[in-house]
């Protein structure tokens, strides 16, 4: 619920001053048109393009990239993306639509691009002009990441590419995909080597996007099959046979985990949608009519939105304590387990909603009485995405038993 | 008033819970806990006050008594952040002692003003003391009280005094013609009858105490307020002490289902036993950092602290059952016997889990600050 005030060093203390300043002037109004829960399920340009102008304006003033150093197009400042996302969550900003360029593209070329490539690609995916997304999972290859047989066979100084990605989401807008495959079919792990690749320039040349349909309607993810796609060499990050290790740094930073805070604006829902947080379901509580009297006098209703509160605070606190040393045993035990909480939260506060809303939970988008506009089945229902993708909950936690827990690993 | 980042948790208190860590890890194991308490495993057994007076005094006389006692009275005036990393170590020990209580009756004698000074002076000069506070129900808002005083003499009887039989001093909530009041008294006055509980916990004494006219010192006639002002701290350190036991369940039963093989593998190989065992970490660790920012905020931001506290103890006391029937369950035969140590840690979480109010409780006092305070 409520953010406690914490201490800011000086130089993060004047960033935020600065950061809110500009902020106060230029936070969007109201979007032109109807935007999607998150990032995700960005469906028309005109989405994209209001979202990628926000993204633009907030680069421009210093809130995105802020702890990259300043060649490759950050802001050089020590610890202040965090102070950026916040203030740019109090001040209500659209979210920003390249996510998956900043979370998780951004580190991985950082820490194993070439550094003429850094300069080249991070400019322009910090300020969103450029979108990026990730080709990791293919139909044979999914909790079993390493199992990836997207080829790529040597051709001179290039490579040419061939194979099936999916569950790729924002393929459809991307100009670049981050993209693990096979450049050596005698063995697994180091077999795999890890590629940037222009894929807007590529379509219908060799790569072909096609939406998938998600259990909501919605479009945003994809499949992208790869027919003989020539890619210079230029491209690969770090050695051949290291994929496996690089996929790390991306996976590490998807699930909040690494050590680049990754810029954050309206968190995963823009401000005219609802917030799936446990703040919104007291206030959904007051507003429903249940068994003669508002749901928040129902005892039952009362002790699960408190259940949902004392997560969320936790999860936060969570991230508090992670920055005190004295109070950890394990160096990763708490970072390795954002990702399952976030989702697993998400996913309980959304159904809770459903339950508060009782009957009117049958109600979806079209119809004009569904209570908060239908949004909240809709993000049930997506909740499975975030506790799917990115290494599933069952996936997170052989991860926490065997790396933090020392438990034996499960096959 | 803003918060530290860091809980305001220093390199004085990463000192002292790193000290008590070693001290107990180099003098008190689980296999001397079960030497001391667990000699007599008959159900029906009379209560025994079991414990370590000789370790117990080297804690005293490191000053662990004295950490919130403020320094006007001759204490140390610790952060709460600091005395709950103690806590947490004392609890991963499960060492039967009277530091809870002797903490817990410093911050109620702290919230009670100028009359609790005196008493806090002798916990600074070495006093330990029990809280009588509750009466037959295990209710402590003051107005329920079972004792009654009047002017210097106590009457009645109180209830779930825990440490009572380890203390030389008692502070108690009895009702006095102004509503009720807190006394301060020698455990060993005449007309004190301390009637040890025969109860499941081997790790702790819990008494119910009775008054015959017991001469004591008043030291506040506003209970209610003062009681209310320390709950906060209370129940973060109980927290803690829950979030220190539940470590110790997690890796000793993580080390036993590595070691313990079955099907050709180790126990911890089989997802159905890894799972549960990753869940148990998820909500130790959720309820150590609500327990650290609880005490921050009892420490920076008090008009919080109540909130804070509940989320704390209630996430504590969900965590305490869960990781208490995982690590027996866990430990399959052998965590159903008397000789694994598994069931010292247990009992005491169970007892932990109810005695300041269950998770249930705490979550229905949080709805009532933040959904019905809050418009």
């Amino acid at each position: 619920m409520a953010e406690q005030g914490v201490k800011d060093t000086p130089e993060q203390a004047q960033f935020r001053q600065q950061a809110r300043a500009w902020l106060a002037e230029n936070t969007p109004g109201e979007p032109p048109v109807r935007m999607p829960l998150t990032p995700l399920e960005i469906m028309t340009e005109d989405q994209l393009h209001y979202l990628q102008a926000w993204q633009k304006a907030a680069y421009d003033a210093g809130l995105i990239g802020c702890d990259y150093p300043v060649e490759v197009g950050g802001g050089g400042r020590a610890n202040c993306q965090r102070i950026a996302n916040e203030e740019m969550m109090a001040a209500g900003t659209p979210f920003l639509p390249n996510v998956i360029g900043l979370g998780m593209a951004a580190p991985t070329v950082f820490y194993h691009g070439q550094e003429e490539l850094k300069r080249r690609l991070l400019p322009r995916l910090f300020s969103g002009e450029d979108i990026w997304c990730q080709g990791f999972s293919e139909p044979g290859a999914g909790s079993d990441l390493a199992n990836v047989q997207t080829f790529a066979e040597r051709k001179g100084d290039k490579w040419v590419i061939n194979g099936h990605k999916v569950w790729t989401s924002l393929a459809h807008f991307a100009e670049w995909m981050i993209l693990l495959l096979r450049t050596d079919k005698s063995v697994k792990h180091d077999g795999l080597s890890y590629f940037v690749v222009p894929i807007r320039p590529a379509l219908g040349k060799g790569v072909t996007v096609r939406p998938l349909i998600k259990m909501t309607g919605e479009t945003g993810f994809n499949e992208v099959i790869f027919e003989d796609l020539e890619v210079e060499d230029s491209y690969r990050l770090d050695e051949l046979g290291k994929g496996w290790q690089v996929a790390m740094t991306t996976l590490l930073h998807e699930r909040g985990a690494g050590d680049l805070v990754t810029p954050r604006s309206g968190g995963m829902q823009t401000r005219s949608a609802h917030i799936t947080s446990a703040r919104t379901l007291v206030a959904l509580s007051r507003q429903t009519w249940r068994n003669g009297a508002p749901a928040c006098e129902d005892p039952i209703i009362r002790d699960r939105m408190m259940q949902q509160v004392i997560r969320e605070e936790g999860m936060a606190a969570n991230q508090r304590r992670s920055r005190v040393t004295a109070l950890q045993d394990h160096p990763m035990r708490l970072a390795l387990q954002n990702k399952l909480l976030m989702s697993e939260i998400a996913q309980d506060t959304a159904a809770i909603a459903m339950e508060i809303e009782g009957a009117a939970a049958s109600l979806y988008l079209a119809d004009d009485a569904a209570p908060a506009g239908g949004q909240w089945p809709m993000s049930y229902m997506n909740s499975f995405g975030f506790t799917i993708a990115a290494g599933t909950s069952e996936v997170q936690r052989n991860i926490l038993g065997e790396r933090v827990l020392g438990m034996a690993k499960s096959k | 008033m803003a918060q530290p980042d860091d809980f305001g948790f220093g390199e004085e208190a990463a000192l002292l819970k790193e000290s008590a860590r070693k001290l107990f890890s180099e003098h008190f194991s689980a296999g001397t806990l079960h030497a001391l308490v667990a000699g007599d495993p008959d159900p029906n057994r009379a209560p025994q006050v079991q414990w370590d007076m000789e370790l117990w005094q080297q804690m005293v006389d490191l000053g662990w008594t004295l950490l919130a006692v403020p320094e006007a009275q001759g204490g140390v005036g610790m952060p709460l952040v600091g005395v709950a990393g103690l806590v947490e170590e004392a609890g991963r020990a499960a060492f039967p002692c009277p530091l809870l209580s002797t903490l817990s009756a410093s911050y109620i004698l702290a919230a009670a003003g100028a009359g609790g000074e005196a008493a806090l002076a002798d916990i600074a000069g070495g006093a330990t003391a029990a809280l009588v506070i509750s009466n037959e129900h295990g209710s402590w808002t003051g107005a329920e009280t079972s004792v009654s005083g009047e002017g210097d003499s106590l009457q009645g009887t109180g209830y779930f005094v825990q440490d009572a039989g380890k203390v030389s001093h008692l502070l108690v909530c009895a009702s006095a013609e102004s509503g009720p009041a807190l006394y301060w008294l020698p455990v060993d006055t005449d007309g004190v009858t301390v009637a040890q509980d025969a109860i499941v916990d081997l790790t702790r004494d819990q008494a119910h105490i009775s008054f015959d006219g017991a001469a004591a010192r008043r030291v506040c006639t506003d209970a209610a307020s003062a009681l209310s002002e320390a709950m906060p701290a209370i129940w973060t350190l109980y927290a803690a002490d829950m979030v220190g036991a539940g470590e110790w369940q997690l890796q000793t039963t993580v080390e036993y289902v590595n070691q313990r093989q079955q099907f050709d593998k180790p126990l911890g190989f089989f997802q159905a036993v890894k799972h549960p065992l990753v869940n148990v970490m998820v909500m130790i660790d959720q309820a150590k950092s609500l327990v650290y920012n609880a005490a921050c905020a009892v420490d920076c931001e008090v008009e919080k602290a109540a909130r804070y506290a509940h989320m704390a103890q209630a996430s504590a006391s969900d965590m305490a059952a869960f990781a208490s029937s995982r690590s027996v369950q866990m430990h399959g035969g052998i965590g159903f016997t008397w000789e694994c140590y598994v069931h010292l840690f247990f009992k005491r979480q169970k007892h932990t889990e109810m005695l300041w109010g269950d998770a249930v409780w705490h979550r229905a006092r949080l709805a009532e600050l933040l959904i019905d305070n809050a418009a």
